[in-house]
Formats: structure tokens, C-alpha cells, sequence
């Protein structure tokens, strides 16, 4: 198991090294200069500034220095921002997206075993339909509609009460972060039901089940002991890309609720060209989304014994 | 009795072919498709999706108006609303004259959409005026809206207002002014309704009437018709939801395609080759798995570089490619090994089948069915994305019409004309729904041990 985990994590980071690179070579080729800004700069300011920021360097150079940094969790300084270190924008606004993606996959996981169990017990029957409905909707209506139509929702409900109970946007309080991260999740939500639906209908026709049932173990018993925790092993698996795609997706939701998360800021970045925070940020999540789907793998073999992690 | 002939003795054939119990033998694909003619669900979504590619190749050829073309008469319409035009003289200036014999803040003469004259009697404890126009009633919080005009002395009791008029409802006030031009709180209001209209000159010149009509003064015209409404540039959203379509569709359609021919390359040479070679290259694929998707999707799409005048749909097609590829090629790979160990193959090496033959005739059309699956599902995703991009402002550069840019577009006047958002937000959620369930029922199909599950 040690073993397996120390592979994993080293196999973790050559690929952020990939990405890193990757990241690199990607902002490296983008038209355009970063010193290039509308203010008119001298040739020597500029020369000063290419080295200040290394940037009269060979690209070899260039690259070693960047790994260098990067080994050592430096992410350089803002161009945009002067006086403001990538690190301590990452430090201020990531925290904002990791609680709001966290809350999201709390409620996708959450609701998609919970509903996809119901389905197949009630299957073919009204709360099945119901929810597949809903199941459809989720999977197909884009999130940015869904989070214009829930501020909606918001305001008429808040202007029906007569107080903000549920504010519409912005951060601070937990009542800000439910509807972004229900927003967020749905989607998630929705192919998890699916998933869930169709293992737990696989569990409830086998011989197990029927074993258990003719032992007289009462259907509650059944039900959490060996119909969810056999159907629940292919949603555990899905679980590390999906936090991935529910990361990435924060960026509309950020957008719309007006949240100070890392993705409204890199979006932001891009439109700046400000190179080191967007290299910064996409290495940084890179890195973040490669160690949460080992995380994830590792956890899969805690909650399956059958795995054989040794593969 | 009847008669028996010698033709009833004669002896009648004898083949074997009586005996023969099987059934026309079916093709994979044969089978395939009457499993898909049973499943309801995944006909209809076929059906839907044949009309939304008639909708985008032959409609435009149809509805032959210009997506870029902006009728200033009529913006942020929605659709089939009223567009009835009264013809009118041309504008004359106005000097404050009033037929009206009514008190307070009234109107000069009927309100349309050239001018709306008001005239007011001066409020008490006034040292001058402010006009205000909203398109909301001035509630308790006093809500007047945009302001339109000051004075500061008494001496103007009229104003003509002609910014930017619509023929809808607007409520004009007039608020009190102290003698240091301090608002008061002492205000009048009226409803306001414009009527639409347009003159002689103006509608020749819009070739809304032809040159020898008998159309004159005081009659009504129609204006130009559009069917779904017009955004807030004036712009016909039914040819621009077309042209959005092509758009859509081309990404959502062509990337898959071309990434899934990569991925079937790429995955059917790992697993045929198998051993170091195998395992290097999807070690790569791997990596290129790990990479953030939607933060590499702008990555590249501002390495590429959008140049003015451009429309960002081929670098956002290339860095779909380039990312989604890893898929199919893991899938086709594993399918490859799958099929390799199958008894047919050794089957047909045995009876002398080459390395190409083998390929080609066995292992690739036996993956193909995995294949279509995941276009399908490939489809859906890729628009998905396209839309998320162009919504945050990271996609196909305007004035190019995509579901998502129109949808980026609508959702900031979603409250005063919500179909600019709906409209594509509809077709969006509709073709990723069709393509969704179609993909289901290809499983299915394809698949015989998911079948019973539904």
C-alpha cells in the first residue's frame, strides 16, 4: 500500500512538471509582449525591466530559472499588480473556490447517491420519474442559465419574504455559498444520479441481495448495508474527475455570482495578459487537480478491499 | 367429389430447406439499428436532431436576412410583438406651444416614438425644474429614473424628450428644484404611451414602401417582420440563432470528429503495438489528461492569437483536439486488446489473414460501435464548452453568433427581454439533450449487456 502511494505520488509529479511545461511553452508562444503596455516606455526602462523579470534571458534559461522558482513554490510577481506576488493571490482567493467546489461536491455526491438509490427503488414508479426529469434538465441546460434563473428565483423569493434571506450575490456568510455550490454541483448531481441509478440496479437484481432478503434481514438493513455500499463504488471512482470538471466549472459560477474566487481572477488575468499569474494559476490547479484524483484513488482502495492497488 | 388429377400424384420436392429453423443471419449493424427503431426515446431525439441540422444548413437559405443587419426601429422586440408603423409628417422643431387645457404635467400632443412633448404648470414652492424618465413607475422610494432635463428658473414649462424612444410605456416626472437647485420633494408623474411611427422619407429609405405606393400620411405600415424577435443591436434573432447554429454545431460537431479519428489513430496503434511502445504513449496520454481543461482551453486560445476581424472558431477547434483526444484513444486501445485475444482473430490468422486485413476487416469495424457511442456523447460535451467559453467571453470573438455568445450577450438584459437569453439557452439545452438521449440509445443498442437496465 506504501508503496503503491509513493508511485502515485511520484508518477503526480512528473505530470505537474508536464503541465508546467506545458503551461511554459503555451504562454511563451502567446502574440504580444508583456511589457507591452499602453503606457510608452523608454528603451532603457525597458531594458531594466526584461531584467528584472528575466525576460533578457535565452529561453532555455528562461525555463530552467522558472522550474527553479517553481520547485521551490514561488510563483513570481504580478506584471499587472505591482508589488503582488502570484503566491499571495493564489493564498487569498483559492481558498474562496476550494470552499465553494468543496460544497458543490458535497452536494453532487450527496444527491446523487441519495437520488440515484431512489430511483431504482422506486423504479418505473412517480419519484423516479420525477426525478429523472430533473436528472435530464441538469444534464442539459447549460449552469450559466441555471444561475441567472436561480438569482431570479432568489430575488422574487427575498422580495416575497421582505428580508434578504438568501442573498443573490456575493461572498462572506454560508447562506452566500449555498446557491452557487448547489449551482455548481447540479450538473455533477445529475450524472452521478444516472450512474448511481443504474449500479444500484445492477445490486438490487443480484444474488446477494436475495440472500440477505431470505435471511430475513430487514429491508433498511439491506438497504444501507449492502445495496448503497455496492452501488456506491462506481461513483467513488467518477468522483476524482468530477471534482476536476466541478473546479473548472466554478469559473461561470464565480462569474455570475459575482464570487472573488481564483477563476474569476484568472479570467481576469487572461484579459490582462498578466503571464505570471495565469501561469501561476494553471500550474497551481493543475497540481491541485492531479493529487485530488490520487487522493480519490487511494480512498477507492480503502472503501474497495477488491482493488488491487499493486496493479 | 372432386376430381383428382395425375398432377396430384406428382411427387413434391423434397429440401431440406424446411427443416431450417434459423432466421436471416443479421450484421452487427443490422442489429444495431432495429434495437435503436425500438427505443422510442432515441428515434424521437434522432428526428430532433435532423431538424436542427436542416435548421442550420437550409435555414439560412430560407430565412435569407442578414444576421449582422440592425433594425434600429425595432430593438430588444421579443417575438410577435406588434410591429405596426403610423406614417407621419416630418419632424418640426417645436417651441413650447400647447393645445392642452389640462392642469400639472400633461402632454403637448399624442406621445410617439419621434417625440414626446410635455408641458407642466409650475409646482409650488418651485425654483426651477427636473424632468426624469423611467421605464417603472416612481414607487415609495422615489425611483425616478434617468434624468432628462434641469431648469433653474421658472420661465420653461415644456420639454421635448426624443432620446432613444421606444413604443412602449414610460413614466415621466417632474420633481421640484430649490432655489440652489436642490431636489424637493414635491413631484408630479404621468404614464406615458408611445406609439410607434415612422415618416415618408424615412420608410422610403428602409424600402418599407415601395416608391410608386399610394401610401401616405396617417396610414400604418408594418415594419420589417421578425419571427423570434430582435436583440438588443436590433439584430433578427431568428438568422442569427442560424448562423449561431453553424457555429455551434461546427465546433460541436467538427471538433469531435476530428479528435475521435485522432484518438482511434492514436489508441489502435498503442494497443496493436503493445508492450514499451504501449506504455509510452499512453503514459503520454495520461499527462495530457492531467492538463486543467478549461484553463488550457483559454491558454490556447489566446497562444494562437485572435486577430481583428476574426472569429476565434478555428483555435478554439484546435484546442479541443488537441485536449480531448486522450479519451477515445484509451477507449479504442482497450478495445483493441480486447479484440485481439478474441477466438475470430486467431480464427482468421489461422486461415491466413494478414496484419492489414486484420485491422481493417476485423478490429476496427468491431470498435466502431464504442466509436459513434462516444461521438454522441462527445457532441453534447463539445458544445457544452463552446458555450461556457463563449458566455464568459473567452470564446469565438463578436460580432460571429454562437449559442453561448448570444446567451453572454441576453443574460445582461435577461429582465427587460428575457428570450435573448432563452432563445439560445433553449436550442442549446435541446440539442445537447437530443444528442444525450441519442447516445443512450446507441449504447444500448450496440451494448446487449446494458440493455435490460432502463
Amino acid at each position: 500500500m506504501i508503496s503503491y502511494i509513493v508511485k502515485r505520488l511520484l508518477q503526480g509529479l512528473l505530470t505537474v512538471w508536464f503541465i508546467a511545461t506545458a503551461t511554459f511553452f503555451a504562454m511563451h508562444n502567446v502574440p504580444g509582449d508583456p511589457l507591452l503596455n499602453d503606457r510608452a516606455v523608454s528603451d532603457a526602462i525597458r531594458a531594466n525591466l526584461e531584467s528584472k523579470y528575466g525576460l533578457d534571458q535565452p529561453l532555455g534559461t528562461q525555463y530552467l530559472i522558472y522550474l527553479k522558482n517553481l520547485s521551490q513554490g514561488d510563483f513570481g510577481i504580478s506584471f499587472t499588480q505591482e508589488n503582488r506576488e502570484v503566491n499571495d493571490i493564489i493564498r487569498e482567493h483559492f481558498p474562496v473556490s476550494a470552499i465553494l467546489g468543496i460544497l458543490a461536491v458535497v452536494f453532487a455526491a450527496t444527491g446523487g447517491i441519495l437520488f440515484g438509490a431512489l430511483t431504482a427503488i422506486y423504479r418505473n414508479r412517480l419519484p423516479d420519474f420525477i426525478i429523472m426529469i430533473l436528472v435530464i434538465l441538469g444534464i442539459s441546460v447549460p449552469s450559466f442559465v441555471i444561475a441567472a434563473m436561480s438569482q431570479l428565483a432568489l430575488v422574487s423569493f427575498n422580495s416575497l419574504v421582505g428580508v434578504t434571506v438568501i442573498p443573490v450575490a456575493g461572498w462572506g456568510t454560508i447562506f452566500h455559498m449555498l446557491t452557487p455550490a448547489l449551482v455548481l454541483g447540479l450538473g455533477t448531481m445529475a450524472y452521478l444520479t444516472r450512474l448511481m441509478r443504474s449500479s444500484m440496479l445492477e445490486v438490487v437484481g443480484s444474488d446477494y441481495i436475495r440472500t440477505a432478503k431470505s435471511k430475513g434481514i430487514p429491508a433498511p438493513r439491506i438497504f444501507t448495508r449492502h445495496q448503497i455500499r455496492n452501488a456506491i463504488l462506481p461513483v467513488v471512482t467518477v468522483l476524482g474527475p468530477s471534482i476536476a470538471s466541478i473546479t473548472t466549472g466554478g469559473f461561470v459560477v464565480e462569474l455570475v455570482f459575482a464570487i472573488p474566487g481564483l477563476g474569476r481572477y484568472f479570467v481576469q488575468a487572461v484579459q490582462q495578459l498578466d503571464y505570471t499569474v495565469i501561469m501561476g494559476t494553471t500550474v497551481f490547479y493543475g497540481a491541485f487537480l492531479v493529487f485530488m484524483v490520487i487522493l480519490v484513488d487511494i480512498l477507492y482502495g480503502l472503501v474497495d478491499p477488491r482493488v488491487r492497488l499493486e496493479k | 367429389m372432386s376430381s383428382l388429377s395425375p398432377a396430384d400424384f406428382e411427387r413434391i420436392s423434397n429440401s431440406s430447406e424446411k427443416e431450417n429453423i434459423s432466421r436471416p443471419s443479421l450484421s452487427y449493424w443490422a442489429d444495431a439499428w432495429i434495437r435503436l427503431k425500438a427505443n422510442k426515446r432515441a428515434l424521437l431525439s434522432l428526428y430532433l436532431i435532423v431538424a436542427l441540422l436542416l435548421f442550420t444548413i437550409v435555414g439560412p437559405l430560407i430565412w435569407t436576412i442578414d444576421p449582422a443587419l440592425q433594425d434600429l426601429d425595432q430593438i430588444s422586440q421579443p417575438p410577435g410583438s406588434n410591429r405596426l408603423a403610423l406614417i407621419i409628417d416630418d419632424y418640426e422643431p417645436w417651441t413650447g406651444l400647447s393645445s392642452s387645457s389640462e392642469n400639472g404635467l400633461r402632454l403637448a400632443e399624442s406621445a410617439t416614438t419621434m417625440a414626446v412633448r410635455l408641458v407642466w404648470d409650475v409646482l409650488p414652492n418651485a425654483s426651477g425644474h427636473r424632468v426624469y424618465r423611467n421605464i417603472f413607475p416612481v414607487g415609495e422610494e422615489r425611483a425616478y429614473g434617468i434624468p432628462l432635463a434641469e431648469y433653474f428658473d421658472n420661465s420653461t414649462q415644456f420639454f421635448e424628450d426624443r432620446l432613444d424612444l421606444k413604443p412602449r410605456r414610460y413614466f415621466y416626472s417632474i420633481v421640484s428644484l430649490g432655489e440652489n437647485g436642490e431636489l424637493q420633494d414635491e413631484y408630479q408623474s404621468i404614464a406615458v404611451d408611445l406609439q410607434r411611427v415612422t415618416t415618408m422619407s424615412e420608410a422610403r429609405a428602409k424600402g418599407l414602401i415601395l416608391p410608386n405606393s399610394e401610401l401616405t400620411t396617417g396610414d400604418s405600415i408594418n415594419l420589417n417582420l421578425h419571427p423570434l424577435g430582435t436583440d438588443y443591436l436590433g439584430r433578427d434573432m431568428l438568422s442569427r440563432l442560424m448562423e449561431g447554429a453553424r457555429v455551434s454545431l461546427f465546433i460541436g460537431i467538427g471538433a469531435p470528429s476530428l479528435f475521435i479519428l485522432f484518438g482511434i489513430i492514436y489508441g489502435s496503434f498503442a494497443g496493436f503495438m503493445g508492450g514499451k511502445i504501449d506504455q509510452f504513449l499512453m503514459r503520454f496520454a495520461d499527462f495530457v489528461v492531467a492538463l486543467p481543461f478549461l484553463l488550457f482551453m483559454i491558454l490556447f486560445k489566446i497562444a494562437f492569437g485572435i486577430g481583428p476581424g476574426e472569429s476565434g472558431v478555428f483555435p478554439m477547434l484546435v484546442a479541443l483536439v488537441v485536449l480531448m483526444w486522450p479519451g477515445t484513444a484509451r477507449l479504442v486501445r482497450g478495445q483493441i486488446l480486447q479484440i485481439r485475444e478474441q477466438g475470430y482473430i486467431g480464427a482468421s490468422q489461422l486461415l491466413g489473414a494478414r496484419t492489414n486485413y486484420l485491422i481493417f476487416r476485423h478490429m476496427l469495424p468491431n470498435t466502431l460501435g464504442v466509436v459513434l457511442v462516444t461521438i454522441t456523447f462527445a457532441i453534447p460535451s463539445a458544445i457544452f464548452i463552446e458555450a461556457f467559453l463563449s458566455f464568459i467571453g473567452m470564446g469565438v470573438a463578436p460580432p460571429t453568433p454562437s449559442w453561448g455568445a448570444m446567451s453572454n450577450e441576453g443574460i445582461k438584459n435577461m429582465l427587460t427581454s428575457p428570450h435573448e437569453l432563452l432563445l439560445p439557452a433553449i436550442l442549446i439545452s435541446i440539442t445537447v439533450l437530443a444528442f444525450n438521449l441519442l447516445g443512450d440509445g446507441l449504447r444500448d443498442a450496440f451494448d446487449a449487456r446494458l440493455r435490460n437496465q432502463e
